[in-house]
């Protein structure tokens, strides 16, 4: 029930927010958002307990004729993600505090409905509800980035959609051919264990149809190299809290997709594909890293970071062993926190300084040092510097790599240099050097502003130094995957 | 069967009613008379498994009834909404009786089992609609409408009854039974006339459907009739037609399918690159409807070609219809409600709409989403049903089109709502709706949006 309630309580106070009028929208959306973290803890605690609770999972019809069931399960992999989400989410909200959005309550609504969908895909067990979530996750965020978005925002956003939108189109064609090839005594059926039996029981060509049919929608999300091209321009024209939902957790429905929805459902058509596939990654990472150097606009600077930082997510996932996808998993939590944070420096210069050019900034560091601590911990916890949160899967990541391949690996960790290039002298023409013009007006943060970082900061830092408790579920989630593909 | 004499009846109480000058009860007597047949429908459901009539030219069994019930239920909410356009018009009762009558014929197209009872159903449905769709006397578009209809339509009853005459010509028979009995029992031993037949009547319901290369009357008849009268034509025309085009191919010529389909399959491809990328283009949204239905056609052309005779395709054929009626029904009223509050048809008009009415601009989004086939609507189903039922043939490549044409059809579906949600309009005035359009509207949006909460529902109530 746990887990239904998860899904249920956003929808609930989404639909409260939609009527309510005036501006207490984000006082209820920040309790909500709040209170559906502590249900994620309480998830997690359980979790760690007692892990067969069926308080954490659910199972019922919903269209009999169909074999359609409403089956959700909280296990280690789920459990990762919603406690990402569900930790996202009351900063984003945070963040919205100090300006004034028009219609603030159908905004935090849409926030809200995206929560819903968003665990209901971390957590669906059923192939049909998985799709129905997957598809509903894409309009909240689509009314976000339209209605509140910045110039030329109708054609961007509209590419974003119908690229996302016959990406899974693709995957629906895909699952039901899946579907088909399901027999649980005569009968087909949705449940996701059924479907890997029948994505086993193919031939390798039909498994590899498979792959690439399934693989092109979580290709587009994440985005991998060469579906990545709405990226960019979505992450610069959406507001702020949209980018900040579609890079921290939009983006893991990908990779999370690849890892529950993929790897074990057509392991023939990943050892003809996954070759194909992570050099598709790999290129993303050095084409975006190469990209980033060159960006003047720091938004846009942090849209192609994230391209390859995913890049190596997906790279690592798709070699498919246990260093890899654990590696994945974490990278996952420490990219979404980091990207979040990243995103919000960015705002709060454009609030400051109008700008996020990069050579017009410059000396922010003294007009406001605490900032610059907070940028330098994000900045650090993004380039993986040991003990911050991104080391632990960077460098499972480039391991598992490096088990697949020597030379893929030799790319791959060609991230971290870049990676480094890009952020470190980005950081360093916007903190410090001489004072620009448009760093003067860089007042004080405002509260909120400045709880948000230090949260994030406290975060980055935490998992760095003691990762263990994240790291066991991923290590349990990984090895349950991995048996599963055999 | 009761419901189609009531039909009948009704038709010709209407035109009686302007004769003895009580105008003011044909609508609450048409929409008892309706009920009247909803109730009689119900009923045969239950009694009998099909019975037939006049020497088993006319059978009402399960599918025909299932069919005949949605085109019953869209024509209610289509009368009470179309209430007002009614009044406003002289010769009400010619109207009523008009429209009645090509009810008729569209209810009989769902229970033939005869050749003639076919070509009848199609020429009683056709020829009040090619009089309606001019019914704007004064308007210059709407005549064009109504003689374009009537040649192209025209040529296609042509084409039909050649293709009947060929099949009469090879088999002996206009019995549905009797031509499939004819083809099981003489396979490989069948003229050529006979497929030639088969598909010059495919033609004819092509035609019917406005399917491509067959539909270029579609956007130009759709255009100049009457929003409302577009309404009936886009809605009880089409899903009689398929309810035909469905106990024809899928029953009578399933046999011969190695002939047709591939044509068919042309068909559908033409169907939905033209109509996708000619709608992306249009500038005016009833235009862009047109283009839409052609596509929808092509949908469901493609559970008629997948051919799987069995429930699975009949209940995907009926359950696509019905949400395509609910969709277009709002999508009509809307635009007649803003063409009757001062605006155009062109899309320029929906701007603002959240502004100037958020109920009507909360529906026709929920239309438009419905008909992009976005979850969890009605229209997201139906295309989902037409994937299972298409997954197992030869035919993917057909299906992958399908998928990149409607992200092109998501494109113009969202063209309508940013501009009612995103773009300012020009006059900030509240729309005014009227009562019975309203009321419509809402059913219609609790229909689409409850079938595609629960689409279990839909064949827990038809069970065949």
């Amino acid at each position: 029930m746990l887990a239904v309630l998860l899904i249920l309580f956003p929808l609930f106070c989404s639909f409260i927010l939609f009527i309510s009028k005036g501006n207490s929208g984000r006082t209820i959306a920040l309790a909500a958002t709040v209170i559906e973290f502590v249900l994620g803890l309480a998830a997690f605690y359980l979790f760690k307990h007692n892990p067969d609770s069926n308080l954490l999972s659910y199972n019922c019809v919903w269209v009999e004729s169909l074999n359609i069931h409403f089956a959700i399960e909280i296990n280690a992999l789920s459990l990762l993600m919603v406690l990402l989400t569900t930790f996202l989410l009351p900063l984003i909200i945070l963040t919205t505090f100090n300006k004034s959005e028009n219609h603030p309550s159908n905004f935090y609504a849409l926030i809200l409905m995206m929560q819903m969908a968003l665990i209901g895909v971390f957590t669906a067990n059923d192939g049909f509800l998985f799709y129905v979530f997957w598809e509903l996750a894409l309009i909240p965020i689509y009314f976000i980035c339209l209605l509140w978005g910045g110039n030329n925002r109708g054609v961007i956003t509209f590419k974003f959609f119908v690229y996302t939108l016959i990406g899974s189109l693709f995957m629906l064609i895909g699952l039901i051919y899946l579907y088909n090839h399901t027999n649980v005594e005569g009968h087909k059926s949705w449940a996701v264990l059924d479907l890997y039996t029948a994505g086993h029981s193919l031939t390798a060509t039909q498994q590899g149809a498979v792959f690439w049919l399934i693989f092109i929608a979580f290709a587009i999300k994440m985005p991998v190299f060469p579906f990545h091209t709405w990226q960019p321009d979505t992450y610069v024209v959406a507001p702020t809290q949209g980018t900040m939902l579609l890079s921290g957790i939009m983006l893991k429905m990908g990779t999370f997709g690849v890892i529950k929805w993929l790897l074990p459902v057509v392991p023939l058509g990943l050892q003809e594909w996954g070759g194909t596939a992570i050099t598709l990654s790999v290129i993303g990472i050095i084409y975006a890293s190469i990209i980033a150097i060159s960006q003047k606009d720091f938004k846009r600077l942090i849209a192609y970071s994230s391209i390859a930082h995913v890049g190596l997510i997906s790279a690592g996932i798709l070699a498919a062993n246990q260093q890899g996808i654990q590696g994945g998993l974490m990278q996952m939590l420490a990219h979404g926190v980091n990207v979040v944070g990243l995103f919000f420096i960015a705002d709060i210069l454009m609030r400051h300084t109008g700008t996020r050019e990069i050579d017009k900034l410059g000396g922010i560091r003294s007009m406001n040092g605490n900032f610059a601590v907070l940028f330098l911990i994000i900045v650090l916890g993004a380039v993986a510097l040991p003990l911050t949160n991104g080391f632990v899967g960077e460098f499972l990541l480039i391991n598992g790599v490096y088990q697949y391949s020597a030379t893929m690996a030799a790319f791959a960790g060609l991230t971290i240099i870049l990676g480094a290039v890009y952020m470190l002298r980005s950081y360093q023409n916007i903190m410090l050097g001489e004072k620009k013009d448009s760093s003067l007006a860089f007042g004080p943060l405002h509260a909120n502003d400045k709880i948000v970082l230090v949260i994030i900061c406290i975060a980055i830092i935490a998992f760095g130094v003691y990762p263990k408790p994240l790291n066991d579920i991923a290590e349990q989630g990984t090895r349950s995957i991995i048996a599963l593909m055999k | 069967m009761k419901g189609l004499l009531i039909i009948s009846a009704l038709g010709l109480l209407a035109m009686l009613a302007e004769i003895f000058k009580v105008k003011k009860i044909i609508l609450p007597l048409t929409l008892l008379g309706i009920i009247g047949a909803l109730i009689a429908n119900y009923f045969e459901w239950n009694t009998t498994m099909s019975i037939s009539y006049f020497d088993n030219m006319i059978v009402f069994d399960r599918p025909a009834l299932a069919f005949s019930g949605i085109i019953l239920c869209t024509a209610f909410f289509w009368f009470i909404m179309a209430n007002d356009y009614f009044h406003e018009d002289t010769n009400v009762a010619d109207h009523y009786s008009l429209v009645l009558f090509a009810l008729v014929g569209a209810l009989m197209l769902t229970a033939f089992k005869n050749m003639t009872t076919l070509f009848l159903g199609v020429e009683i449905m056709s020829i009040p609609l090619y009089v309606l769709a001019a019914s704007k006397k004064g308007d210059i578009k709407s005549n064009e409408a109504g003689f374009k209809y009537l040649i192209m339509g025209s040529f296609a009853s042509a084409v039909l009854l050649f293709g009947i005459a060929l099949i009469y010509g090879a088999t002996g028979s206009f019995d549905i039974a009797a031509i499939s009995n004819y083809l099981a029992a003489n396979e490989g031993n069948i003229p050529k006339f006979f497929h030639v037949g088969v598909i010059f009547m495919l033609i004819a319901f092509c035609f019917k459907v406005s399917a491509a290369p067959f539909h270029f009357w579609a956007p130009d008849v759709y255009e100049g009739s009457p929003t409302l009268i577009t309404a009936l034509m886009s809605t009880v025309v089409k899903t009689a037609a398929f309810a035909a085009i469905f106990k024809l191919f899928m029953l009578a010529f399933a046999l011969s399918s190695p002939v047709w389909s591939s044509i068919l399959a042309m068909i559908i491809a033409l169907s939905l690159i033209i109509s996708n990328f000619t709608a992306a283009t249009q500038t005016s949204v009833k235009r862009m409807l047109a283009y839409s239905s052609i596509s929808h056609a092509a949908f469901m052309l493609m559970v008629v070609l997948a051919n799987v005779r069995n429930n699975s395709s009949l209940d995907a054929l009926i359950y696509y219809s019905l949400a395509y009626c609910g969709g277009s029904i709002i999508a009509f009223a809307t635009l007649h409600v803003i063409s009757s509050n001062g605006g155009d048809e062109s899309f320029t008009a929906f701007n603002g709409l959240s502004k100037r009415s958020p109920l009507l601009a909360f529906f026709m989004a929920l239309a438009m989403l419905s008909l992009a086939g976005i979850p969890v609507t009605a229209g997201f189903f139906g295309k989902y049903f037409v994937f299972t039922n298409m997954i197992g043939t030869p035919y993917k490549w057909l299906l992958i089109m399908a998928v990149l044409t409607s992200g092109v059809g998501v494109y113009y579906y969202m063209k309508v709502i940013i501009a009612m949600y995103f773009k300012s309009a020009d006059n900030e005035t509240a729309v005014e709706i009227k009562m019975p359009i309203k009321f419509t509207i809402i059913i219609a949006g609790i229909v689409t949006l409850l079938i595609g909460i629960v689409p279990g529902m839909i064949a827990q109530l038809f069970k065949f």
